[in-house]
C-alpha cells in the first residue's frame, strides 16, 4: 500500500500535463508556453504534455487578466479538470491584472475564481520560468495526494 | 499441453506479460522519435509507464446511467481485444493448442477501433461526435485497402491460417499486400499524416474528450497494445520462420521495432491532412492496389 502510494507520488511528480487557458491574454505568455514546449527548452523531458482536452490535464495554466467573459469559463474549466489538480497563473496578469487594472472590463485577478498554486510572474515569464512553475506544481500535486478538499472558495482564497 | 502453451501464448509471449512493456516502449519510442526529428531530446524513457500510473491515480467524473456505464466499458473491451490480438500472433511455432486464424485476428483489431467510434458517441460531446464521425469515415475508406491487403496474403497462400501463412514462403503477391498494409498503418494508428480522428488543437482530441483517469489509461494502453498487434502483424508477415524459437522472437521484435521506427518518422515528417483528401487517397490506393492484386492473382491461377 505504502509503496503503491510513493509509486503514485513519484509518477505524479514525472508526469504533469497541461491545459493551457487564454484568460484575455496579449497573447504574450502564451507563445512562452508554447517555446517552453519547443526544442529549445523542451519542457517533455520533464513529461510535461499539453493536452486537447482539460478532462485529461493535471495542471490549469492560466494566462491573461481575467475578462468577465472569461470567469465563467474559468470556473467551468476549473471543474472539468479531473482531481489531483493545480493552478499555474503564468505572467504578471492573473496574478494582478497588470497594467489592466481598474480596466471596467476585467474581473480580475485569477485569485478571486479558483484557488492558485503557483504563481511566475513576468511580463511575459521566461520560458524557463514556465517551466519551473509547472515543475512547482507538479512537485505539490505529488506531495497533496488525494487527501486535500478539491474545492476552495474564493472567499477562502483571497482571505 | 497445449492448453498450457496456449495460456502461455496469451499470458506471457507474445501475450500479456510480453504486449504491455511492448506496448509502453512503442508508445516512447513514437514520442522519442518525434522528438529528436524535432531536434528535442523528448521524454524520458519510462515516461508512457509514469503516465499509465499516474492516470490511473487520478479521479474521474460522474457519470450515472448507462451511458456511465459504457463509457466505463468501452476502453476495457479495447484493451482485452488489442491484447487478445497480440496474442494471437503466430510468433513461436506452437505445439497444438489454440490457434486463431486470420479473420479472428483481423476482427480483434478492428474492434478498437469500433470502441473509439462508439466512445465518442456516448460522451455526448460535439467534439467527441466529430472525431468519432471522422473515425468512421477514415476506417471505411483504409478498411478496404486493408482486407484487400489481407485477402490477396492469404489467397496468394491458399489458407486463411496463422500458422500456415507465417511458414509459407512470400511470394510476389504477398509482398503487394504486405506494402498495402503499411499503407493502413498510420491510419489505423491514428498517426499523422491520417491523424484527423483525435486532432488535438481543432476538435479537442476528439472521441476522447470526455475521457478521464483510469479510462484516459486504459485508452492508452489499448492504443499502445494496437501498435503492437499491427506491426506485430506485419513483422510475421515478413520474418523468415527460424529454427529456433528465440531467434523467431528476436526477428519478431527487431522487425516490429523497425516498422514503429519507420512510421514514427513519417509521423514527425507530414502535418495532418484534412478528411477529404485522406479519403481521396485511401480509395485511390484501393483502386489501384485493387487492380494490381486480382491481375497478380489471375496471373498465378494461370501458371499454376
Ligand atoms: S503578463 Fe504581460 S505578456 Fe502576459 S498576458 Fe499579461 S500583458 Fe501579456
Amino acid at each position: 500500500m505504502n509503496l503503491w502510494k510513493r509509486l503514485m507520488c513519484y509518477c505524479r511528480r514525472r508526469s504533469p500535463w497541461l491545459f493551457h487557458l487564454n484568460s484575455g491574454s496579449c497573447n504574450g505568455c502564451d507563445i512562452e508556453i508554447v517555446a517552453a514546449l519547443a526544442p529549445r527548452y523542451d519542457a517533455e523531458q520533464l513529461g510535461v504534455r499539453l493536452e486537447g482536452s482539460p478532462r485529461h490535464a493535471d495542471i490549469l495554466c492560466v494566462t491573461g487578466p481575467v475578462t468577465r467573459n472569461a470567469v465563467c469559463a474559468i470556473k467551468t474549466v476549473y471543474g472539468q479538470v479531473c482531481g489531483p489538480k493545480a493552478v499555474v497563473a503564468i505572467g504578471s496578469c492573473p496574478a494582478t491584472t497588470n497594467v489592466f487594472i481598474d480596466s471596467r472590463t476585467l474581473d480580475g485577478p485569477l485569485g478571486k475564481h479558483i484557488p492558485v498554486d503557483v504563481f511566475v510572474p513576468g511580463c511575459p515569464p521566461r520560458p524557463d520560468a514556465i517551466i519551473e512553475g509547472v515543475a512547482k506544481a507538479a512537485q505539490i500535486l505529488a506531495e497533496r495526494g488525494d487527501e486535500v478538499p478539491e474545492v476552495i472558495t474564493a472567499a477562502e482564497v483571497q482571505a | 499441453m497445449s492448453i498450457l502453451t496456449a495460456l502461455a501464448r496469451l499470458l506471457i509471449f507474445p501475450g500479456i506479460l510480453f504486449a504491455v512493456p511492448a506496448a509502453w516502449f512503442f508508445l516512447w519510442v513514437e514520442r522519442k522519435s518525434v522528438a529528436m526529428m524535432q531536434g528535442r531530446i523528448g521524454p524520458p524513457f519510462m515516461q508512457p509507464f509514469f503516465d499509465f500510473i499516474k492516470l490511473l491515480g487520478k479521479s474521474t467524473p460522474q457519470r450515472t446511467g448507462v451511458a456511465g456505464a459504457l463509457m466505463r466499458a468501452w476502453p476495457l473491451i479495447a484493451v482485452s481485444t488489442a491484447a487478445g490480438a497480440v496474442g494471437l500472433l503466430p510468433v513461436l511455432p506452437s505445439s497444438g493448442g489454440f490457434q486463431g486464424d486470420l479473420i479472428l485476428l483481423l476482427a480483434l483489431l478492428e474492434v478498437p477501433s469500433i470502441c473509439i467510434i462508439a466512445a465518442g458517441f456516448t460522451s455526448r460531446s460535439i467534439f467527441g461526435e466529430i472525431g468519432s464521425a471522422r473515425e468512421a469515415v477514415l476506417s471505411v475508406s483504409y478498411n478496404v485497402v486493408f482486407l484487400l491487403a489481407i485477402i490477396s496474403v492469404a489467397a496468394s497462400q491458399h489458407t486463411f491460417r496463422l500458422e500456415a501463412l507465417a511458414q509459407a514462403p512470400a511470394t510476389s503477391l504477398r509482398w503487394i499486400g504486405i506494402l498495402a498494409v503499411l499503407i493502413c498503418l498510420p491510419a489505423k494508428l491514428h498517426l499523422n499524416p491520417f491523424s484527423l480522428p483525435n486532432a488535438e488543437q481543432e476538435i479537442y482530441s476528439g472521441p476522447m474528450v470526455e475521457f478521464a483517469g483510469p479510462e484516459l489509461a486504459m485508452w492508452e494502453l489499448s492504443h499502445g497494445l494496437e501498435w503492437v498487434a499491427a506491426t506485430g502483424l506485419v513483422a510475421t508477415l515478413i520474418a523468415p520462420q527460424m529454427a529456433f524459437w528465440g531467434l523467431s522472437a528476436l526477428a519478431f521484435v527487431a522487425l516490429s521495432f523497425g516498422i514503429v521506427l519507420l512510421l514514427s518518422a513519417l509521423a514527425a515528417a507530414t502535418a495532418r491532412l484534412a478528411i477529404d483528401t485522406t479519403v481521396r487517397f485511401y480509395w485511390q490506393c484501393t483502386i489501384i492496389f485493387a487492380v494490381l492484386a486480382v491481375s497478380s492473382a489471375l496471373l498465378m491461377r494461370l501458371r499454376s
